[in-house]
């Protein structure tokens, strides 16, 4: 077996202010301010007062990653928000350079970062497939006889002389992903398409990501869906605030990652750092799992109400935000999603919310859970309009299930749900 | 996907580059193709849904010629060299408005193409490149509307002289490609860029002899005058065309120094700063 990637010692340095927050560049009256200023900051060193501003400008957003990983083999990554799983993705992708060590690639690296770079609208499908395969490093000849496949999976066969600005968001989608798919890259480097699409695309591209990874190609993978993850992958990373904390046979990670992490059991909260930029206004503070004392609790009893809080902060006013809980599996099975505003009054109320702190607050009925781990997973958007935060997996509770329904048995019960229903026996003949 | 054994996959080191980092060039010949779709795009796209589509092309020019003619010549009555007034502006309007044209769309290629340099990998400078190189389009059919012109006001072209035009359009193209390549590189980390670009055609205009002929300018000043290498493109259109002006002197090599020295300065400061354009951007 040969190494498809090596990586030694990535680290990735940013300066805040350059990438992260609201001042995305510079401006030329800085420099020279900056210019101007800084015999002064050289006199106030040489005194030995220090400036200390020049080392809290930069960030670490990898730090000292290094692994190896053999030529055929799907790596999965996992990791929380800001992590540093797409600087990873980026760095390998050659997209930005490492601050520090070095990277050896064997092969042609085909990125799914994020499909659809480069289509132009006034451009026909087929125009689009063109530019978009030239711009993914394919050669005419390469996409010529890659064609007919493309349009074939991307079923847009009747608008492919159409330009893309006229194709529905789900069509543009797919002849995106299409001509990225077929790119037959060496290694292929997927973050998070799978988070788009509708759920019969979503398998498909599952699909033609296994059919990859079965012709022994090297398939490094970024996903918050661990159901996915523990599908299409037999090893995967664990990132964490930068940091390459574990590597092992994907289900030990996925378990490792899912139980790690929260500061506090039954509670989440949310670093400047932790929150991207495009979140703007919406800023995530905490989450919280309660018990019916009100009580923040790591383990809920079945029998029992259970409480989730969400704090949140906006920093201006925005309409039609839905704030949403996603409860799964830790298998990555979705048990129910629900949206504050689901009932037609919340709804109405607050159909704008001024700038502000908020809390939105569920209370999940006792006898839903069936004994197990559950992730809560938090959402926040204008339905429609924009999506401001997600994180899949902000928080884990545990389920007891002592006094549950059909406990006297002792047997595990299949399914994440274990409703109390109300069952009649009657005795209708002899 | 049995073509996957027959080439052996090429390895590539990722690690920080030092200084002038080596200009990689072997990586845009492998992209050469994705120049090429680059440039047919922006040729494709440039006029899409315009009422008018490709007559911009003629338009612009045409339009500029006139004003000119009515301002330099019926107004202020400047000389021509015995040409008339209208072929000689077009004759120098045609690198002008290629030279404008590339560096618009040149020193915006990177902002404007801001997804594609945070997502995917690709020698950079094929932005900048395919920019200028649309251009080429506008200028070959402006080129249809100068003959033309010729032909009307019976003007007998410099037949002997005319192999010497693609060399001019050359310097033209390197000069545009040079300002290019520096001024798309300081666009990604400072937009007063995108604010100083037409104060600085409108600038560049008064000082190239386009409306007026360079003999205008006194002797002392001319190497001065010839500091700006858009000065040598149009003395050379002039003089390749119609065979008026000098040809080559002094001052078209000092011309033709200091495009060079923009562009290779160009290249480098753009190589040097390309490493940080996708977090700077």
């Amino acid at each position: 077996m040969t190494t498809a990637i090596s990586v030694k010692n990535i680290g990735k340095q940013y300066k805040i202010g350059a990438a992260e927050t609201k001042f995305r560049y510079n401006m030329l009256r800085d420099v020279i301010v900056d210019t101007v200023s800084a015999p002064l900051r050289l006199a106030k060193a040489m005194i030995g007062k220090s400036d200390r501003r020049m080392n809290q400008n930069y960030v670490w957003a990898l730090k000292d990653i290094s692994f190896d990983l053999e030529e055929g083999k799907v790596l999965g990554i996992v990791g929380r928000n800001g992590a540093g799983k797409s600087t990873l993705l980026k760095i390998l992708s050659r997209v930005t350079e490492p601050t520090t060590g070095s990277v050896t690639v064997r092969g042609r690296v085909g990125s799914l970062l994020e499909v659809g770079t480069g289509f132009h609208p006034e451009l026909t499908g087929r125009e689009n497939i063109y530019m978009n395969g030239a711009i993914l490093g394919m050669k005419r000849s390469e996409i010529d006889s890659k064609f007919d496949e493309i349009v074939d999976f991307s079923e847009v066969n009747q608008f492919i002389d159409t330009p893309v600005k006229r194709y529905s968001s789900g069509m543009y989608l797919r002849l995106a992903f299409a001509v990225a798919a077929h790119l037959e890259p060496e290694i292929l480097v997927v973050d998070e398409v799978l988070a788009v699409g509708d759920a019969e695309f979503q398998k498909k591209c599952l699909g033609k990501m296994g059919d990859v990874a079965q012709q022994g190609r090297t398939v490094l993978f970024v996903s918050h869906n661990m159901s996915a993850i523990l599908r299409l992958t037999q090893e995967a990373i664990v990132l964490n605030k930068g940091q390459l904390i574990m590597r092992g046979p994907t289900q030990e990670a996925v378990d490792y990652y899912l139980s790690s992490g929260q500061s506090q059991a039954g509670e989440r909260t949310w670093e400047a750092d932790e929150v991207p930029a495009a979140a703007m206004p919406f800023t995530p503070i905490s989450l919280k799992v309660k018990e019916r004392s009100g009580k923040v609790v790591d383990t809920v009893r079945s029998t029992e109400p259970v409480t989730v809080e969400f704090e949140y902060k906006l920093d201006s006013s925005v309409t039609g935000l839905r704030v949403g809980l996603y409860i799964s599996t830790v298998r990555g099975e979705y048990v129910f999603t629900s949206f504050d505003t689901d009932s037609p009054e919340l709804y109405d109320k607050f159909d704008t919310r001024s700038a502000g702190r908020y809390i939105s607050r569920a209370e999940i009925p006792a006898d839903i859970f069936n004994e197990g781990r559950y992730t809560v997973g938090v959402n926040a958007s204008s339905f429609g309009v924009r999506r401001y935060f997600m994180d899949e997996n902000a928080l884990a509770f545990n389920v007891d299930i002592s006094g549950a329904p059909g406990t006297q048995w002792g047997e595990p019960r299949v399914g994440p749900v274990r409703p109390r229903l109300n069952w009649k026996i009657e005795k209708i003949g002899e | 996907m049995t073509e996957l054994t027959k080439h052996e996959p090429q390895t590539v080191y990722i690690q920080p580059s030092k200084g002038l980092a080596a200009l990689n060039l072997r990586d845009l010949f492998i992209y050469r193709e994705l120049i090429f779709f680059m440039v047919w795009r922006d040729i494709k796209v440039k006029y899409k849904q315009t009422l008018l589509g490709m007559a911009w092309a003629v338009v612009q020019p045409v339009m500029t010629m006139l004003v000119f003619t009515f301002l330099f010549d019926r107004v202020a009555k400047l000389p021509t060299e015995g040409v008339p007034y209208p072929v000689f502006s077009f004759t120098a309007l045609l690198p002008w408005g290629l030279f404008v044209t590339a560096l618009n769309q040149g020193s915006r290629s990177l902002v404007a193409h801001q997804n594609m340099v945070t997502k995917i990998y690709f020698p950079r400078l094929i932005l900048p490149t395919a920019s200028v190189f649309a251009g080429m389009v506008d200028f070959a059919i402006a080129f249809v509307i100068l003959v033309g012109l010729m032909f009307y006001y019976q003007v007998t072209p410099a037949w002997h002289l005319m192999w010497t035009l693609p060399l001019f359009l050359l310097l033209a193209i390197v000069t545009a490609l040079g300002v290019a390549l520096w001024l798309s590189a300081i666009n990604v980390q400072y937009r007063d860029v995108n604010q100083a670009l037409p104060f600085l055609t409108q600038f560049w205009l008064f000082a190239t002899p386009v409306a007026y002929s360079a003999s205008v300018i006194s002797e002392q000043w001319q190497i001065l005058y010839s500091l700006n290498p858009m000065a040598g493109v149009v003395n050379g259109f002039r003089w390749a065309l119609l065979g008026v002006g000098n040809g080559p002197d002094l001052s078209l090599w000092v011309s033709v120094g200091i495009s060079i020295l923009i562009f290779i300065s160009g290249l480098f400061y753009f190589k040097s700063m390309e490493k940080t354009f996708a977090d700077t951007i």
